[in-house]
């Protein structure tokens, strides 16, 4: 069996499944945020529970359009709220303890390696990188698991990538992914997991892993995995409580596909509007001036994408024609990135550091595109109108790019400065 | 149980996701209604406006993908639309769907098929698709046992609910 096999069967009370069975499986964990739950407790109520299965189970995440941007917005958090305390749900996070919920999760220990997690959102699937099943499922489906701490899920197949080989300077899991998802298409891994391996994937870092299995949606996958190695239990070591299980696939467990990629000679990658699948390698991105560069989000607003990003600035300046918006993904990043003197760098050279919140990356608020406006963002889809006007545009890269681009005014490698 | 549905199509492409079928900018707020007004706004403008109660929606591959935003089968619910039929569905928007109790049917040969404005008359039990105007007939793929019980009970949460009954 393949990990994600085995994680679904232990959750099943199983000793195997096979792809393509539908299941019952119990949740470890069970997540919202204030654009899903609300929605998802109108569900609860009409089921006529009374209580959560769990409440220790159970995350409220406020992060989409927090802080409030909006009277109907405070209504959906102030609707959030209430309900985390009647049902004493202590994972309930408020602005200014907060982070965006796919870094804060794994951050507060409240996913560990061999667990099922489903959540209100699509990027659920981030929490693949610490070797956990998670997927992301619709309000009615969270609702029924915070009645019944279980939901029906399908046995995917898996399929297995490969990368080989020393990854490049300015190189990193973003680069990767977008440079498979080019490869496979946004619906290569359709109702499928991805599972990562390879030495260049072994070398990786978390937070390059997390943005991996982030985009694993993208490719229209379940869920994305890595098995854990020494990488997670460190990254785990001291967050986590209680006991987790490490699974790890078999030799000989069944692929529907195996894909293999000689990571050495992937460049910096950019996916041009409006299909995360529409991907070029750097050296081909042409002349593309932009007007606003996004650097954050669930995909990339960790410490490795500030400090890269960081790197690429210090001592430079944000061209006059662009607005760089950095949003650290959670408190805690906010202040580590402050402890290390990057928000500095970044205010220095004339950008906007905000509080974590997933406003840009879905045009809600805090940096939406104007008609006919372009924007590099280190976030996970370029989809029509995905940061603001439908006839705006949206071109995905790295952190390091994104910031090179910020200082040229135009789509660029941090090579060229 | 048999439901039949009749309506006239419209017909969209590949890849058709949540962002166009309900853009984050109107998710300030669940009301059907209110979604309903900018139901497929940023892949046609006129859409809310134009569609007419039983209409159907045919898309391509990976209809729906994206976010795991539910507003956007209540949106399509919500605007008139009788059912979705399509190459294939993103996997949430297909879960999202069963659970909400919108109908959907998983068709290449009816996706590729059927054209804008056509009258399309559905079997939505039997996974039979009927293309009025063109005198055509195609199969859509059934759904499993466990599926077609969600749908049956009218939705998850109808699902839930008897089971709690039970339980207590």
């Amino acid at each position: 069996m393949t990990i994600t096999e085995k994680i679904l069967a232990a959750h099943a009370g199983r000793d195997r499944v096979e792809p393509g069975e539908l299941i019952s499986v119990k949740v470890d964990m069970v997540l919202g945020n204030d654009i899903t739950a609300p929605v998802a407790i109108d569900q609860f109520r009409k089921a006529g529970a009374k209580t959560v299965f769990d409440p220790e189970k159970i995350a409220l995440v406020p992060d989409h359009f927090t802080p409030n941007k909006d009277i109907k917005s405070a209504e959906q958090c102030a609707k959030l709220r209430e309900f985390a305390k009647e049902q004493s749900i202590r994972h309930y996070f408020e602005v200014g303890r907060m982070g965006i919920e796919h870094c804060l999760l794994p951050e507060q220990g409240l996913v560990r390696p061999g667990d099922v997690v489903i959540g209100a959102d699509s990027h659920t699937c981030t929490y693949g990188a610490l070797g956990a099943f998670a997927t992301g499922v619709g309000s009615t489906d969270m609702a029924a698991a915070m009645i019944l701490g279980e939901v029906w899920l399908k046995v995917p197949e898996s399929m297995k990538f490969l990368y080989h080989g020393k990854l490049q300077r300015w190189v990193y899991g973003k680069d990767l992914i977008l440079y498979t998802i080019g490869d496979i298409g946004v619906d290569g891994a359709l109702y499928k997991a991805m599972e990562f391996c390879g030495e260049s994937i072994e070398n990786l870092s978390m937070d390059s892993r997390f943005t991996m299995a982030n985009m694993a949606v993208e490719a229209g996958a379940k869920n994305g995995i890595v098995e854990p190695d020494k990488v997670t239990l460190e990254y785990v070591r001291g967050r986590v409580k209680g006991d987790y299980r490490v699974f790890r696939s078999d030799p000989d467990a069944s692929y529907s596909a195996v894909y293999e990629y000689d990571a050495g000679k992937i460049e910096p990658q950019v996916a041009f509007p409006h299909l995360p699948d529409n991907v070029r390698p750097i050296s081909e991105a042409g002349e593309v001036r932009i007007h606003q560069v996004v650097i954050g989000s669930c995909t990339n607003g960790r410490m490795e994408d500030l400090r890269a990003a960081a790197e690429v600035l210090r001592g430079r300046k944000v061209h006059s024609g662009v607005r760089l918006l950095v949003f650290p993904g959670t408190q805690q990043i906010y202040l580590e990135a402050m402890r290390e003197g990057l928000l500095e760098i970044f205010v220095e050279a004339g950008g906007a550091v905000s509080t974590p919140t997933c406003g840009p990356c879905l045009g809600g608020h805090m940096g939406v595109l104007a008609e006919g406006e372009r924007a590099i963002a280190t976030t996970n889809r370029n989809f029509v109108g995905r940061m603001g006007h439908p006839k705006s545009e949206v071109y995905l890269s790295n952190a390091a790019v994104a910031a090179a681009s910020a200082v040229t005014g135009r789509i660029a490698s941090p090579e060229e400065l | 149980m048999t439901l039949a549905i009749k309506g006239k199509v419209w017909k969209f492409g590949d890849n058709v996701d949540t962002d166009v079928i309900i853009p984050a900018r109107y998710l300030n707020t669940s009301d059907p209604i209110e979604l309903a007004k900018h139901c497929m706004e940023d892949a046609d403008p006129r859409f809310a406006a134009k569609v007419e109660k039983g209409d159907i929606i045919v898309g391509g591959r990976n209809f729906g993908c994206g976010s795991s935003r539910e507003h956007a089968p209540i949106a399509i619910k919500a605007a008139g639309v009788s059912c979705v039929i399509a190459e294939s569905f993103a996997r949430i928007f297909f879960r999202n769907a069963l659970n909400t109790g919108m109908p959907i049917l998983e068709s290449p040969e009816a996706a590729r098929r059927i054209e804008a404005g056509d009258v399309v008359e559905v079997l939505v039990g039997e996974g039979l698709i009927r293309n009025l105007s063109r005198g055509e007939e195609y199969k859509a793929a059934p759904f499993p046992e466990f599926m077609q019980r969600i749908v049956d009970c009218g939705g998850l949460i109808n699902y839930v609910r008897e089971r709690i009954r039970n339980e207590s």
